[in-house]
């Protein structure tokens, strides 16, 4: 293992599984209150949204299949038409603000002309409809999110950016410095003048409890947050625009980043994610220093925060976890365990945005220096096999890994912990902290006296005496 | 184009996989793009399967599909072909060999495709043994059944290939294999020694029964063992195909009459249920049922013609087994419905206010939204349907259970009926008549104390003098109530 260097990167192009992209429809709907989301596909999509929804999708959920037959594929339908008739039906039953259109892999495969086919049925029906791309082909899980809000990034108002060229002349004198910020890898230049009030745009899916955590976060700071992308209601979707600063909150986010940058000329702020104490504190600072403010109190919150989530710590000080790989939280996830005590083995991650993800990359090796531990083995696009010959000869405490794996790996007496929890818990800011620790000491703590005496409680290894 | 919210069956690779994971050492790929493995976290979930799912995919990505442009027509056939000639070059290379699966997507649904799969691969291996010459075309000494159709993840398909062996073990009828759940492929060639087949469940197994029927003359018994008559006249049919081969083979009849009627008097415990007292209570009560063919058809005919209950509507989701459906509950049932649209179901049953409703997952949600119980007896699955405990629905136990689901289903309703009439339902009145703020009168027990506790604002706020609680303050107390 390599010590304080830049990480060892590979990538194994293996066979590994994770979740089709069309699951983000499963929590964005929820977010975006007014949306109404049509997922245009086969029967395997509808049966997989079905299972991933669960009981949710009793409750009606504003959400549906276009389902493709065969005279849709074969080009004897006319798309249009369809496309019309179930729209307009969707207005009839929910009149919704606004529908997106998530493209599967049947639509890539056909080429669907689905970007030329929503503006013009968007004026018929009079409902705004946006067309994201969420294929198994070109993406994975979460990255579903980053394509809806890449495509939602097009319609944010333009920003009107009026008060930049109203400068009173009485500022000059302090505010015509120009700093440059040596301190990321990331090349940007912050404002030559002082701004008034904070333009800055946070992007990425959270709940909103956690969004108004960290707005109160930056407020303390005295940072006005402008606007979310998703904002809870399409209609409140934040200006765009020249003198914008966008940052997101979650490291799957890229393709929304540079979209965000060329289209719609915001700076992007390259900062590691607010996951973590230690994560949120950098986050924090890192938006300060573009707004030229001091942070003030940072370092005494994320020591109150660690203090107070000892009990959890102790639990896992010292001890291992191996990452296999599904939701691309796993870089942040794994710098907040390095910083609490953990070794990490190996981190899988399906596809990783070496420059978005640059700051954060960093602050893994920083952290890995300061707690005193090797460097994690980064692994992209893992081969789910491999990684489980590798866990049987590296024996590590805890496994991350999906459901696909986790009942085997833990019959086979290696802890897990689902990282899809992950997903879908709250784990942003100072006030999450906890929330993370009780998933990953869980496994460790409610082991029962029962397995200790078994190796395994498969019948396969009994056998073989190997996986 | 359609709409579409809900499906019973899942689409055909499903039914593909299911078969492929239920065999011993096959291992089934899939050319698909991510997430399409999801059938391998469907498994280890419902059914909590302790080893790895046999299922892998082949991941494909953009850089796969960018050899030259598209037609936007997709000729299946030809693709087909491309696979074909995938399979034919895989096979020279390895020693395993290799079947390309028979299945078109928009056409069939799971259930079918798992048919179609294990008729394939039943005819392959019987094929291959044959040109082998391996083939072992005489019949076992003793009496035994093949049983056709049991597979991950079925509804309760474990417990009821356990009480089918149970059933046929006390006319001493040997099983000669389980298939596909947990059998060897190169066993298949045995396939044809035993005496007759039984396909519990017509929606997966039929095929390859109708397969086996012409080749190799073996005849199978399509009767379902579930209610009391059905499992009558499934044993029934066992001694006629027995009696068939047994004077020439084991010289001489059997007889099970004697069997039948001690299990349906004394084992199970259904027909005397059926005549007593509270089950007099249920006769003329109205039922609505629904689910898989199979399933649909038999609890239709217990709740009838074994309860006395009144069943007002019947239907199934398997729209290929129409005609089957329609025959088996002629004269069964006030109305039948034949659809895939759950839309359409729960109107109906909205229509007709059923006491109780029998049918799978999404009418247990129909029922709650329309508050009338419901009973699950049909796939599609949910954790639910894999207990922990012997749940079978086949055979003289399953009466029983089946006995049990449909009368705690009722009886709820009557429960609560009855509680409406004499005003029974617990309603504590707070007798206090101070208030708590009072501390001094009140003292709140430790489980009491740390369900408040989850309520940070006033313990925090009280502590720390703070009179009105800000956002501020809720994010503060929630960090320090994790000291």
């Amino acid at each position: 293992m390599k010590n304080f260097e830049i990480p060892a990167f590979e990538c194994e192009t293996g066979n590994y599984h994770t979740f089709c992209p069309i699951s983000c429809v499963a929590w964005l709907y929820q977010k975006i209150e007014d949306s109404f989301f049509l997922v245009i596909g086969t029967k395997t999509c509808g049966y997989f949204l079905q299972n991933a929804l669960g009981v949710m999708i009793f409750a009606e959920p504003r959400y549906a299949m276009a389902e493709l037959e065969e005279g849709d594929i074969s080009a004897q339908l006319n798309d249009h038409e369809e496309l019309k008739k179930i729209c307009l039906q969707i207005k009839n039953d929910r009149n919704p603000s606004v529908i997106i259109w998530i493209g599967t892999c049947t639509t890539e495969i056909i080429k669907m002309d689905l970007e030329g086919i929503a503006p013009k049925l968007e004026k018929q029906i009079g409902i705004p409809i946006i067309v994201a791309r969420a294929n198994g082909l070109d993406y994975a899980f979460t990255q579903g999110e980053d394509t809806v809000l890449a495509a939602m990034a097009h319609r944010c108002p333009e920003y009107k950016n009026s008060e930049l060229r109203q400068e009173p002349t009485n500022k000059i004198d302090n505010s015509s410095q120009i700093k440059i910020n040596n301190s990321s890898n990331n090349n940007f230049i912050s404002e030559r003048i002082e701004l008034p009030k904070s333009k800055l745009v946070l992007f990425g899916s959270l709940p909103s409890s956690v969004a108004s955590q960290l707005n109160l976060e930056l407020k303390r700071q005295s940072i006005l947050v402008l606007g979310w992308l998703p904002s809870q209601r399409y209609n409140e979707l934040p200006s765009l625009g020249e003198g914008i600063y966008v940052c997101g909150v979650n490291p799957f986010l890229s393709r929304t980043a540079t979209t965000l940058m060329r289209r719609r000329k915001c700076q992007l702020i390259g900062s590691p994610f607010p996951i973590g104490p230690d994560g949120t504190r950098a986050w924090i600072e890192k938006i300060c220093s573009v707004f030229n403010k001091t942070p003030v109190g940072l370092n005494e919150r994320e020591n109150q925060i660690w203090k107070a989530v000892q009990d959890y710590t102790r639990i896992i000080k010292g001890k291992s976890v191996f990452f296999m790989g599904d939701n691309l939280l796993e870089i942040s996830l794994a710098r907040f365990l390095i910083r609490c005590g953990m070794v990490v083995y190996e981190i899988g991650i399906p596809y990783m945005d070496k420059r978005y993800q640059a700051a954060e990359l960093l602050f893994l090796q920083q952290t890995c220096k300061k707690m005193n531990t090797p460097l994690p083995r980064i692994v992209e696009k893992p081969d789910n096999y491999s990684q489980v010959q590798r866990m049987h000869e590296l024996k590590p405490h805890l496994a991350i890994t999906g459901m696909a794996h986790a009942n085997p790996l833990e019959a086979r007496n290696i802890n897990t912990k689902w990282s899809v929890e992950f997903t879908f818990a709250q784990i942003h800011g100072f006030s999450n902290v906890q929330d993370i620790l009780e998933l990953v000491t869980r496994p460790l703590r409610c082991r029962s006296g029962i397995m200790s005496d078994f190796q395994s409680l498969s019948k396969q290894t009994n056998k073989m005496n190997s996986i | 184009m359609k709409l579409a919210y809900w499906m019973y069956a899942g689409p055909a690779h499903i039914g593909t996989l299911r078969i492929a994971s239920s065999f011993r050492n096959v291992h089934a790929i899939m050319h698909a793009p991510l997430g399409d493995d999801h059938f391998n976290v469907m498994r280890s979930m419902l059914e909590r399967e302790r080893d790895f799912t046999p299922v892998t995919t082949s991941v494909v990505d953009p850089h796969v599909l960018a050899r030259g442009s598209r037609e936007k027509v997709v000729n299946n056939i030809s693709q087909k072909e491309d696979l074909q000639n995938f399979v034919d070059r895989a096979s020279s290379y390895s020693e395993s060999d290799v079947i390309l699966a028979d299945v078109n997507h928009y056409r069939i649904n799971e259930l079918q495709a798992a048919d179609k799969t294990l008729e394939q691969i039943v005819r392959y291996y019987l094929d291959k043994a044959r040109r082998e010459g391996f083939l072992n075309r005489s019949l076992t000494d003793d009496p035994s059944a093949n049983i056709i159709g049991i597979s991950t993840p079925g509804f309760h398909n474990q417990h009821d290939c356990r009480e089918l062996k149970r059933l046929l073990s006390e006319p001493r009828i040997s099983i000669n294999q389980i298939i596909p759940e947990g059998e060897f492929l190169k066993n298949l060639k045995d396939l044809p020694r035993a005496w007759f087949n039984i396909v519990p469940y017509r929606e997966m197994g039929l095929m390859a029964a109708n397969f086996l029927e012409k080749e190799y003359g073996m005849p199978h018994i399509l009767t379902t063992p579930i209610g009391i008559l059905n499992t009558a006249d499934f044993i029934a049919q066992i001694s006629k195909i027995v009696n068939l081969w047994s004077f020439s083979l084991i010289e001489k009849k059997v007889n099970y009459d004697l069997y039948v009627e001690n299990q349906t008097k004394f084992v199970s415990q259904a027909t005397w249920f059926s005549k007593s007292i509270d089950c007099q209570n249920l006769a003329g009560k109205e039922a609505a049922v629904s689910g898989d063919a199979t399933h649909a058809a038999a609890i239709t005919k217990i709740l009838v013609r074994e309860m006395g209950i009144r069943v007002s509507c019947s239907g199934t989701y398997c729209k290929h087994d129409a005609d089957w459906f329609n025959e088996q509950v002629q004269g069964l049932c006030d109305e039948t419905i034949i659809t895939e649209d759950h839309i359409e179901i729960g109107d109906t049953i909205a229509r007709i206010e059923p006491s109780a409703i029998f049918g799978t997952q999404m009418e247990r949600h129909i029922g709650k939204r329309l508050d009338i119980p419901c009973g699950v007896i049909s796939s599609p699955v949910h954790i639910q349907n894999f207990p922990l405990g012997y749940r079978p629905f086949l055979g003289y136990e399953g009466t029983n259970q089946i006995s049990d689901l449909i009368y705690n289903s009722f009886n709820l309703g009557m429960e609560d009926h009855l509680l409406d009439v004499f005003g029974g339902h617990d309603t504590k009145e707070v007798n206090i008549k101070s208030l708590s703020t009072e501390k001094n009168n009140i003292h709140w027990s430790y489980d009491a104390e740390s369900e408040l506790k989850k309520i940070p604002g006033f313990f925090f706020a009280k502590q720390n003098n703070i009179s009105t609680i800000t956002v501020d303050v809720m994010y503060a107390a929630k960090e320090k109530l994790s000291s």
